[in-house]
């Protein structure tokens, strides 16, 4: 019953979805706005929907419903209900379904806005919503149906199928499969809906760049109208980012979190379209220029975003997070190549009325600078692509299968990442328009002065490389130029309305949310880069077998192993649980527990570490989980991690900054604008 | 003089017997250290799982694989002759880059490539936008001092926001 109710409402969210496209473009062809407002109504209805589907999927999980086949390959009846309801999107039918949930709460959401003003964009913002949509669904429908169930056909064999196949019976195992051991983490739990909140949200600027350019309003009505939506999508990216690394140093057994993985990498990418997006819609807003480049960043975004998706759906490139693989790699790529040529098209027909208003006055500009910005973030992207997709083209040509891996990235993003962090350091110093070597050194003495106290105090520490000592000084001089930006404008408008200089701090971030959240986001990223170089660069690492009693020492540690117990939990794990003591330069600091958990029901079997964390570093236990485990001896891979936790906290920071930007204003939107004429004159109000 | 010819053979059998055994015991093959098995390993990817090092790969057929790498390591290869020797038995996938050669060139000319001519044409529209000094002089007012043009900057830029 609960199945053919999930199954009917994404049959006729898909109908929706066919009809609101059919009477937006019908609407606007005939000019009859009653036409446009039903596709409206039509896609308000969507969002119910699809939440009825999701409310029957997730009760058919929690409950165990293992005929339905997808309930049976993601959950079992020892896993807990938050981990059976979070199976929703743990598996590719689910996951789908999921992605299709958001997004129709994202196209809901911006049907729900003022339309009055900006009538024109709602069509084809309801036709790139609900062709989106609409794909999906139909990979739902056509490939990746959760609700399908499984029926034993009259020759003994089960298959999955929506309804019943002649003669056959419905089969129901009396267990399921059971959710990936890897994926049984709180940071994989939230991890994935941060990042398709992220992927589905960039879908919104995307359809109202696309609806600018098809109705020909080109000035900068649409970016600011999606400019916050751009934020959180970006937030929604960072935090899902910064979780999934979380999760790969909790579970994966490195003893690090990123490893240059082309599922990762394939969330990174839309990450840095989106980053150079969000920094260069500033420049038009502020200076009328850049309107191509935009298009072209968010057309990529928007890409890159299927592209992801598909990456981690389609198995095309396996690696550890590819979990599902199935048949719609046809599907997605026939998709990402359709609408890019189809949004490229429109773009080229529009470009003439996509002509900058003013002209660069200075190299030292800050919008010169943003520009040089854009080009580093997208030298990371052709990298970051390249290096995915040349593995499967050296297979399409030569037939030999080729890994490219981190040592590759690695070297060719380092130099980028230090140019970039410099300009972060330059460009909040430079003025809009005009800036010249003389007033950008005036402004920027102070803080290098104060920055090179980092490397001096790093050099007198024993640090001799010179890779870290530079890295040490950008961190400094990026941290030093926001803070120094923190307190002059505090300082000036503390001055002028004789304000405290805390109150005045507060209000000139609450006038200019963006502009202070970025300068947070950039002390973010400043304490993030702190903890890379240590990780990357002084991080050590041993491993040995040792008898119970024995001891191995890493650096200033010890550990000893003290115990081991074995036993059956009652989610149905068999762990091995190590004890042991961790000195620190002789003394006694704390007990570690490492273990290695076998899953019964999925015959996997995962490590998780025991970490000692401290603002210095992590020492970092595993158990070798290939090698017996016995209470007469062990095998235990240690880690030391300097510095590690600066990147949870610059994360934490980031997303701090990102909130702020993000926030609501109190600005009304008819402050923005008081007149647009057609033909790219820009006429904005502010 | 003949009373001391007795020792000569003692001293023969002796030499024999030391140079034998110092020779054994620089035969001896050298028992690597898990961290030096883990330092080749992680060089390599798992020959038959999509991605995943050497070192920190869990199935049985890496163990195996690790095995082999002690393995030539006591028998005396460096790390490049075990990377080599991988690369011979089971294909260019093992190796973390793909080796400079052919096609796989194209892996590491293409980015900077692009990002030089993403430089370039950056330079060419800078020039191309650039309003001459001229007429930049006339646009630009004079530069204040610097406690009040940032005032002034930050409060025009608060107000276009």
């Amino acid at each position: 019953m609960l199945v053919n109710l999930g199954y009917g409402a994404v049959f006729i969210t898909a109908l929706l979805c066919l009809y609101s496209i059919g009477a937006a473009v019908y609407g606007v062809q005939r000019k009859q706005a009653v036409w446009v407002d039903s596709a409206r109504n039509a896609m308000l209805l969507i969002f119910p929907l699809l939440s009825l589907a999701a409310l029957s999927l997730v009760i058919q999980l929690v409950t165990s419903h293992f005929e339905v086949a997808f309930v049976a390959e993601v959950t079992s009846r020892a896993m807990p209900t938050y981990l059976k309801a979070t199976a929703w999107w743990g598996g590719q039918a689910g996951s789908l379904l999921f992605w299709a949930w958001l997004m129709s709460a994202f196209t809901s959401a911006v049907t729900l806005r003022k339309w009055e003003r900006d009538r024109e964009f709602l069509p084809w913002v309801i036709v790139v919503g609900m062709v989106t949509l609409g794909f999906f669904l139909f990979l739902i429908l056509a490939f990746e149906n959760p609700f399908a169930r499984l029926w034993a056909l009259p020759s003994g064999r089960v298959e999955a199928h929506m309804f019943a196949p002649q003669g056959a019976t419905l089969f129901i195992p009396r267990d399921g499969n059971g959710l990936n051991p890897l994926l049984r983490h709180p940071g994989m739990i939230i991890h994935p809906p941060m990042l398709y909140l992220g992927f589905v949200a960039f879908v919104i600027p995307y359809a109202f760049a696309i609806a600018a350019l098809i109705t020909g309003r080109t000035d900068d009505r649409w970016i600011r109208l999606t400019r916050r939506w751009a934020l959180w999508a970006w937030l929604f990216l960072s935090l899902g980012l910064i979780l999934g690394a979380r999760w790969a140093y909790d579970v994966l057994g490195w003893g690090g979190y990123w490893g240059w993985d082309p599922v990762e990498i394939s969330a990174f990418m839309p990450w840095l379209s989106g980053t150079a997006f969000v920094h260069s819609v500033m420049i038009q807003e502020k200076r009328g220029m850049l309107k191509h480049w935009n298009m072209i960043l968010i057309i990529t975004t928007y890409a890159l975003v299927i592209f992801g998706t598909f990456l981690t759906r389609s198995g095309v490139l396996s690696s550890v997070h590819a979990f599902a693989q199935s048949e719609i790699g046809p599907a997605f790529f026939l998709f990402i190549g359709l609408t890019f040529l189809a949004s490229m098209s429109l773009l080229f027909w529009r470009w003439n009325s996509l002509k900058a208003n003013n002209q660069m006055t200075s190299f030292l500009s800050r919008e010169a600078l943003f520009m040089l910005n854009n080009v580093v973030f997208m030298g990371i992207l052709v990298i970051c692509f390249w290096g995915v997709i040349f593995p499967l083209i050296s297979e399409l040509v030569t037939g030999q299968k080729v890994t490219v891996g981190p040592p590759f990235y690695e070297r060719a993003t380092a130099p980028l990442f230090v140019v970039m962090l410099l300009l972060m350091g330059i460009a909040p110093l430079s003025a809009w328009r005009h800036s010249t070597a003389k007033t950008l050194g005036r402004a920027m003495w102070k803080p290098f002065v104060v920055s090179l106290l980092a490397p001096i105090l790093a050099f007198a520490g024993g640090i001799r490389l010179w890779a870290a000592l530079l890295t040490f000084w950008l961190a400094a001089f990026v941290a030093a130029v926001t803070l120094y930006e923190f307190w002059r404008g505090a300082q000036a408008r503390s001055r002028r309305h004789a304000e405290p200089l805390p109150v005045a701090l507060w209000k000139l971030a609450g006038r200019n949310r963006r502009r202070y959240g970025g300068y947070l986001i950039h002390l973010g990223v400043v304490l993030m880069s702190i903890g890379i170089i240590g990780i990357e660069v002084f991080q050590t690492e041993t491993q040995r077998t040792i008898p119970q009693g024995g001891e191995i020492t890493l650096g200033a540690y010890t550990m000893k192993y003290d115990s081991l117990a074995i036993f059956d939990t009652a989610d149905n794990r068999n762990a091995a649980r190590a004890v042991v003591s961790v000195y620190k330069n002789g003394e006694y600091v704390g007990e570690l527990h490492p273990r290695r958990d076998f899953f019964y029901d999925s015959q996997q079997s995962m490590t998780i570490p025991g970490v000692r964390s401290t603002w210095e570093d992590d020492f970092y236990v595993l158990l070798v989980d290939w090698l017996p485990v016995t209470a007469e001896g062990a095998t235990f891979k240690v880690f030391h991690n300097p510095l590690v936790n600066w990147v949870w906290f610059g994360g934490l920071v980031f997303i701090l900054g990102t909130l702020v930007a993000a926030w609501p204003e109190r600005e009304t939107e008819s402050a923005a604008v008081t007149a647009w004429q057609p033909g790219g004159v820009h006429a904005t109000g502010d | 003089m003949k009373r001391w010819l007795w020792i000569l053979p003692i001293l023969l059998i002796a030499l024999t017997f030391g140079v034998v055994t110092a020779q054994a015991q620089s035969g001896t093959p050298h028992t690597p250290t898990d961290d030096e098995v883990n330092a080749v390993a992680g060089q390599l990817y798992c020959p038959v799982c999509e991605n995943i090092p050497l070192d920190v790969c869990g199935t049985q057929a890496c163990a195996q694989w690790r095995d082999l790498v002690r393995e030539k390591l006591s028998q005396g290869y460096t790390a490049d002759e075990i990377k080599a020797y991988f690369a011979e038995q089971y294909g260019d996938r093992v190796l973390a880059e793909p080796p400079r050669r052919g096609l796989n060139w194209l892996v590491y000319i293409l980015p900077p490539a692009f990002i030089l001519a993403g430089l370039f044409i950056l330079f060419q529209a800078f020039r191309t936008w650039r309003i001459p000094e001229a007429e930049q002089a006339q646009a630009s007012p004079p530069v204040p001092e610097v406690g009040d043009e940032y005032l002034r900057r930050l409060e025009e830029e608060l107000k276009k926001r």
